[in-house]
């Protein structure tokens, strides 16, 4: 066909909804973003503003019963891996409607129907229930991959070490994809640990280790579908280190004083989603003019999750003790 | 006199004690340039440079391990959790380690460390960035556990905690931190096991700890003006528990209301209402020792849900009327 190499699965049609889900994910960020500044929305957010080929690239080799588990920065993986931003507005504005009726907020957004087992506000919390998960599937013999998105903060947390060793010595069909960001909150990735690429870590496991650019999708999608495939055909787990930026602060407050606006503006100037535009105008899958439709397109639909979510009803208090127990 | 936050009280008292001794230090997750989850060690690093105000990854039960470990050698850190609701992940080296070592050395070694931590609802973090464990940790013995509630308890109490030679836990309502009080600039201390009286009253006493501190006192307010005189205790160390000034108040009131944030289902208020129900103050006792506290659920993250879930000045207002009406025999 072209230049573009992707998995087999990958059609035109897909590039092109990926190419718009990115805009539906920037937008939805940025919406949230603006909600916050005006005090519209209560408690606090983590906005994965620039991370959107991750997301996007990794949960689109996944087959839909495949599942993923997520982080405190979840909005992106929870749309790529097909939640409607209706109910994600919804649950931003604390609504009945929302994925979580209103109860869990940013930081608990899941869609298990979807296969989301959820974000997570615990740093590392998610890592160690997609290994669970993916025993359940092994145990069951149900085929499913999970996908377990953390940040590169989170691989120093002892529940990433035990939970990857685990998922090593059992075989089991995870793809452990750490979106690194370059920070945690505020620790750099050069500070926390003294090793050039996370996915190196996977040696200690016994484990096959890649590095991605986490700003490239198309890599992003060749190297999960091979993990996937990998996981899928009983091999056991991969890390896959995917290198990208957040644009924004950590959270709603952050002066950002550990790095430079230098760095801030290479890191902008490498927007994955232009350059997913760029490689599509140029293998004419879409023109400039299609670009443009899908992005205004994406930029509708989150309005209207807007309209929706602020005409939703607030849950009534008679709630308040339902399901804590099953 | 001068009045700073509760959250500037905090930093003045790291600042002023480790002006003075140079084996304290302090740990923690983005304490550096960021500051700290709440700003707390904001300019610290300015001052005291890396190694002594010391980033560390996010590895609570590395960090927590390491601070008891540095304790136990002559060190005297102080570590900052940045959420209390990740002393989970912290716990077995402050249960199984920081709390017995000292006991099972039999004497020969002890454990000079604070683990300072935000806690409680009211932001919209919801369930897991909002809950007030400190009853876990205060059943456990070897452990001291601290709640102020002001400006001014907190700079004396966290005087007293870094000087005191065990591991104490030390618990910052976020809600606080932005509270003022009048603060002296000099250093003082406020020794761990005293209770302070917040308001003298006749007609029912209120035990009240942490951000409870304020809605009672707020809700002894609204009393007033319908006549009924509440005297608010603010225990402000849970462990030691200074059980005189209780029992002295009950006596005094005949009736007690007891109130806090955390979930009331093995709350620290069940202990205080035993205590005071073993002690003198017994037979004084008018009415049946009332509780309030959280509701049985995780914190929820919609603000009417959350304001819902743990008790409000109207829920205290309720509670002293009902105490008041009911009668013993
Ligand atoms: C156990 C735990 N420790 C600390 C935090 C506070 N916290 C929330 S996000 C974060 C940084 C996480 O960094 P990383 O894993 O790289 O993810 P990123 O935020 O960069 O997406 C921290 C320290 C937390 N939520 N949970
Ligand atoms: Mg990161």
């Amino acid at each position: 066909m072209r230049n573009l190499k992707v998995p087999e699965m990958i059609t035109d049609e897909k590039l092109i909804e990926l190419y718009k889900q990115m805009w539906q994910i920037r937008f939805f960020e940025e919406k949230v973003d603006e909600f916050f500044a005006k005090g519209m929305i209560h408690g606090t957010t983590h906005l994965a503003v620039g991370q959107e080929a991750s997301a996007a690239g990794a949960c689109a080799v996944l087959e839909d019963r495949d599942k993923i588990t997520s982080t405190h920065r979840g909005h992106g993986h929870c749309i790529a891996k097909g939640a409607e931003v209706n109910g994600m507005m919804a649950e931003l504005f604390g609504r009945t409607t929302g994925y979580c009726k209103g109860k869990g907020g940013s930081m608990h957004i899941a869609d298990v129907e979807k296969g989301n087992l959820g974000a997570n506000g615990i740093v590392g919390g998610g890592i160690p229930l997609a290994v669970g998960a993916a025993l359940t599937s092994k145990m069951k013999e149900e085929d499913y991959v999970v996908l377990c998105f953390f940040g590169d903060g989170a691989s120093n947390e002892g529940s990433f070490h035990e939970a990857v060793n685990l998922a090593s010595i059992w075989d089991l069909p995870v793809v452990f994809i750490c979106e690194n960001n370059q920070y945690g909150m505020s620790g750099p990735v050069k500070e926390m640990l003294n090793m050039e690429n996370i996915a190196d870590r996977a040696g200690a496991y016994g484990i096959p280790g890649n590095v991605v650019d986490g700003n490239d999708i198309i890599a992003v999608m060749n190297s999960v579908d091979e993990a996937v495939k990998h996981a899928r055909g009983g091999n056991g787990p991969t890390l896959i280190e995917a290198k990208t930026y957040r644009w924004k602060g950590h959270s709603k407050s952050d002066a950002k004083k550990y790095r430079t606006r230098e760095e801030e503006k290479e890191w902008r100037a490498k927007d994955p989603i232009i350059r997913l535009r760029d490689q599509l105008m140029e293998e004419a899958i879409f023109t400039q003019e299609d670009a443009e439709k899908l992005r205004e397109e994406a930029k509708k639909e989150i309005e209207a999750s807007v309209e929706f979510a602020k005409q939703s009803p607030e849950p009534t208090l008679d709630t308040l003790m339902e399901d804590v127990y099953a | 006199m001068r009045e700073l936050t509760y959250l500037e009280a905090v930093r003045e008292a790291m600042s002023q004690e480790m002006r003075e001794n140079n084996d304290i230090f302090i740990l923690g997750e983005d304490i550096g340039v960021y500051g700290g989850a709440f700003g707390v060690t904001r300019g610290m690093i300015e001052e005291f440079g890396p190694e002594r105000i010391r980033n560390t990854p996010i590895s609570e039960s590395g960090i927590t391990g390491a601070a008891v470990g540095s304790a136990l050698t002559g060190m005297r850190p102080i570590l900052e959790l940045q959420f209390s609701d990740f002393i989970t992940i912290a716990m077995d080296q402050l249960v199984n380690q920081a709390a017995k070592l000292r006991y099972m050395y039999g004497g020969k070694a002890q454990v000079p460390m604070v683990l300072r931590t935000p806690a409680g609802s009211g932001t919209g973090a919801a369930a897991q960035h909002s809950q007030s464990l400190e009853a876990w940790v205060a059943h456990v013995p070897g452990l001291k556990v601290i709640q102020p509630s002001t400006a001014y308890d907190v700079k004396g109490l966290l005087k007293a905690a870094i000087e005191d030679d065990n591991p104490v836990i030390f618990y910052e309502h976020k809600l606080l931190y932005k509270t003022k009080g009048e603060v002296p600039e000099e250093s003082y201390s406020i020794p761990l096991g005293k209770a302070d009286v917040k308001r003298e009253g006749k007609d029912v006493t209120i035990v009240a700890t942490a951000i409870m501190v304020h809605k009672a006192l707020e809700a002894a307010e609204n009393l007033m003006e319908e006549g009924i005189d509440v005297e608010v205790v603010d225990p402000r160390t849970l462990v030691p528990l200074d059980l005189d000034t209780i029992v002295d108040s009950v006596k005094k009131t005949s009736r007690l209301v007891v109130v806090h944030e955390a979930v009331k289902r093995g709350g620290y208020g069940g202990e205080i209402a035993s205590a005071v129900a073993e002690s003198e103050a017994f037979d004084y006792l008018d009415a049946p020792v009332k509780r309030l506290g959280g509701k049985e659920i995780p914190i929820p993250y919609n603000p009417d849900l959350e304001k819902a879930t743990v008790p409000q000045v109207e829920d205290i207002i309720q509670a002293v009327k009902e105490t008041l009406n009911k009668k013993i025999g």
